[in-house]
């Protein structure tokens, strides 16, 4: 499975700033993390805002805070502001859909696009924050 | 192998050997999360993993002097070829004390028993719409296995070809 730029790029956002509930990041910091264009990085902090999932303080000391519940938001509820988890999601038709290989390849995709919504919908911020722990303790073993 | 009887001082939680006194509330559990009342279905599974065995485990939470949640799981080792692992295969959680860590005692409890008894890994199987359930074992580290579920309604038996 491959995440559109947007969906990757709001899921760091989201995990780096989770991860540092005490401190505002400015927009700049999180897109020399991940070495991105600032201009992107603020649309993509914009649509979080929409989702109400990151809020700008304003002033000195300012920049963004994830203000969600990372007990609650999961990989699903951030990658489903920028783009369709599933095909049946996305909507519209390939050629070749409505013949008889294109319902059987749907059953298949179909098959595919459940585990893969599933697994999205049961990874938590706070459950990827600690895989994340445990990767870094892994490669730095 | 003697019954398990382990108390957590951090929660205040004790997680002990179910005993014959502990069926009613496990069936009362379950059929409040399940919506339905199988008390046959544990009366069998208490007298297959309850008691004191090195490879199957009927545990209880107990919190306050109420029993709080169950879990059971045993070491199985039946799935083409694959190394003996732990399987849990039931648990449940009083929803009133949800979020306060008996699921993660528990769970604890039965992964110390499994490593116990020498194997190194712990598997479960969930539908994948119990979203709950899955979060839960994934907070605890879970991840998907090498195994994959197959099914097959029996009625497409006859146009297989």
């Amino acid at each position: 499975m491959k995440l559109q730029r947007s969906s990757r790029l709001a899921l760091y956002s989201v995990l780096e700033l989770a991860s540092r509930p005490d401190e505002q990041l400015s927009a700049s910091d999180i897109a020399a993390k991940f070495d991105v264009s600032l201009n992107h990085l603020a649309k993509v902090l914009r649509d979080l805002g929409r989702a109400r999932m990151v809020e700008a303080v304003r002033g000195a000391g300012g920049g963004y805070r994830f203000c969600g519940n990372i007990r609650r938001t999961t990989l699903k509820d951030v990658v489903e502001v920028f783009e369709p988890i599933t095909l049946h999601d996305a909507g519209g038709f390939e050629p070749g859909d409505k013949t008889e290989f294109g319902a059987s390849l749907a059953v298949v995709l179909g098959e595919i696009d459940d585990i893969a919504e599933a697994t999205l919908d049961s990874i938590t911020l706070e459950t990827m924050l600690k895989l994340t722990n445990r990767v870094h303790r892994q490669v730095n073993s | 192998m003697a019954a398990i009887n382990e108390y957590n001082p951090e929660s205040g939680i004790t997680v002990r050997s179910a005993g014959d006194g502990d069926l009613s509330r496990i069936i009362e559990l379950d059929g409040q999360i399940s919506g339905i009342t199988k008390p046959e279905y544990w009366q069998e599974s208490f007298r297959r993993f309850g008691g004191q065995h090195s490879e199957r485990h009927f545990l209880v939470a107990e919190k306050d002097g109420h029993i709080a949640g169950f879990i059971v799981g045993e070491i199985r080792a039946w799935e083409f070829g694959s190394p003996p692992g732990g399987w849990v295969f039931s648990l449940t959680v009083d929803p009133d004390t949800r979020l306060g860590g008996v699921a993660t005692v528990m769970f604890d409890t039965i992964c110390h028993c499994f490593k116990q008894a020498g194997v190194d890994k712990v598997h479960t199987m969930i539908d994948r719409d119990n979203i709950t359930v899955m979060s839960f074992f994934r907070s605890q580290g879970m991840m998907a296995g090498s195994t994959i579920p197959l099914e097959m309604d029996l009625s497409d038996l006859e146009g297989r070809s």
